[in-house]
């Protein structure tokens, strides 16, 4: 709706989304040798904010970073990333923010709010979902042109919206759907013929729904920092957790999830 | 639609109890009440991006958001006034088993969720609903992602409180004179027509006021059961939910506009219909 508009910068603190169509920032590596458990003293609660589609992986990461530090309780508040970047701005109190696009972090590094450089600890990429069995026969991308295709795609608001606008998708959507779960549920409601959702989240809903891969979402792969934050209530669990998310045993459930290594 | 000589009159505060120093005890609470409603308002007046209003407001994505909002509240006002009056008057002049449950039944969309409201609705209308997989074969119509689909989930929401604000007004109204007409000859539906209807007519007019109100604000279930896409499904709602995704200065104007919009209509309407 207002993508790529220029807009006259005001009072310091705009929220700049049209940064997702320009070149995305790298994350610098901060740290190496992560292990992942903590010191002694880690304890009590870890507040983490995590991009909707995160949800299944880091519910199982939690259960391992818990085994490794049973002092620690995780809670994991999860939405769309710009949501929760607005929630860690405005002085939610939390601990680690995970989201699911570089731009989306900068706001909060921009703020402030970020405990040193955000890693990105895992890269996403869109497919084709289509109903079990792929009843319209969903081949490529140029299939989802045809008129009678109803499809689901994100607003190019959020992150997964803009991939596809960087992926070149030029399909006319019945609707712009404002996350990616929710273009997933049309989609599994049989309200919609086919939604561009991310690779995990097709995988995430292998039992309804078929993942078909095109060759253009190489063209938007979707960078997924993680950072601890500045005003974090349990700073040692927060960067415990920092470490233990780019651990070998946690990209192995991201790379199960259907994640790609960064 | 003028109540002319039926119409109930207003009670006044009779002088006597407004000339009494008002309690203290009701005075603080009623303070903190007020300036709790209205502090977040003050909020989004200070953060406005006065300066590039002007070419905030003349984007066409705007105006489309805009003029869909106060076409599909209106239409689901309309469609509420056309169902709900006559469900209100079943609830409150005829007595029949279970009435107590369907009373209850007609404010479950109050205390839904309105994301599980769009999903129920999905599940009833949707392209495989049971309502809705009918449609789909027979005609060849189907209401997710359009703007009647909008219409559907605001009129779903909305309904209640015109169903509630009326039933109220006809409980309150006096029987005697839909007695006297029926002695007088009048069958239940003229009675209805000419007597009951010029009698609350305030209350329905407050009870279509409220119910445009909430389905202006409706996003929930819109986003769910219609969708979201520019000039067909996009209302206002959710065009602020979107920008707020990017540029939160866009979503406060987007927010303000609706405000001054619906408070402008809201007084206007009061002024006409509801003070009688």
């Amino acid at each position: 709706m207002r993508a790529g508009r220029p807009k006259r910068r005001q009072r310091g603190r705009m929220l700049i989304g049209a940064a997702v169509s320009t070149a995305l920032m790298t994350a610098g590596c901060g740290h190496s040798g992560a292990s992942g458990s903590t010191g002694p003293g880690a304890t009590g609660e870890l507040v983490v904010m995590a991009a909707a589609s995160l949800t299944e992986s880091f519910d199982q990461l939690r259960s391992g970073f818990e085994a490794r530090n049973p002092q620690v309780e995780v809670a994991i508040s999860y939405g769309g990333s710009s949501g929760l970047a607005q929630q860690i701005t405005s002085g939610a109190p939390a601990d680690v923010f995970a989201a699911a696009s570089p731009a989306t972090m900068q706001t909060v590094v921009d703020a402030g709010d970020a405990n040193g450089e955000p890693a990105v600890f895992a890269r996403n990429q869109l497919v084709i979902a289509t109903a079990k069995g792929n009843p319209k026969g969903i081949r490529t991308l140029a299939d989802l042109k045809n008129p009678d295709l109803k499809v689901a795609l994100c607003a190019e608001q959020v992150p997964c919206g803009a991939a596809a606008k960087k992926a070149g998708v030029d399909v006319e959507p019945v609707t712009l759907e404002q996350d990616v779960k929710a273009a997933l549920s049309k989609l599994k409601l049989g309200e919609v013929d086919a939604a561009l959702v991310y690779r995990t989240d097709a995988r995430s809903a292998s039992g309804d729904v078929d993942a078909v891969e095109f060759p253009e979402s190489t063209g938007a792969i979707n960078d997924y920092p993680i950072v601890a934050l500045r005003h974090a209530p349990n700073p040692s669990a927060a960067a415990a957790f920092v470490a233990f998310v780019r651990s070998e045993e946690a990209q192995r459930v991201l790379a199960d999830a259907g994640f790609q290594r960064p | 639609m003028r109540g002319g000589a039926t119409r109930p009159r207003r009670r006044r505060v009779p002088a006597a109890l407004n000339s009494r120093r008002a309690p203290l005890a009701l005075l603080l609470p009623a303070a903190l009440g007020l300036a709790f409603l209205i502090l977040p308002l003050a909020g989004l007046l200070i953060r406005a991006p006065w300066t590039t209003l002007p070419e905030r407001l003349t984007e066409p994505g705007i105006l489309a958001a805009l003029r869909l909002s106060l076409l599909t509240a209106s239409l689901a006002t309309l469609v509420c006034l056309v169902l709900g009056v006559p469900l209100a008057w079943v609830l409150a002049r005829l007595r029949f088993p279970g009435r107590r449950l369907v009373r209850a039944l007609v404010t479950v969309p109050l205390v839904l969720p309105p994301v599980v409201g769009g999903v129920a609705l999905l599940l009833v209308f949707g392209r495989r609903g049971l309502v809705g997989g009918w449609l789909d074969q027979t005609f060849g119509v189907s209401l997710p992602f359009t703007t009647a689909g909008v219409v559907v989930a605001e009129a779903f929401v909305a309904m209640p409180f015109l169903v509630i604000a009326v039933e109220g007004a006809l409980r309150g109204a006096d029987v005697r004179f839909e007695e006297a007409a029926a002695t007088l000859g009048a069958t239940r539906w003229t009675t209805f027509r000419r007597v009951t209807l010029p009698l609350i007519a305030p209350g329905v007019a407050a009870g279509a006021v409220l119910c445009w109100a909430r389905a202006l604000g409706e996003f929930g279930a819109t986003i769910t059961f219609a969708g979201n896409f520019p000039g067909r499904t996009q209302t206002m709602p959710l065009a602020v939910y979107l920008a707020l995704e990017q540029d939160v200065d866009a979503a406060i104007v987007l927010s303000l506009i609706l405000l001054v919009v619906s408070v402008g209509i809201l007084a206007a309407l009061r002024d006409k219909w509801v003070a009688a």
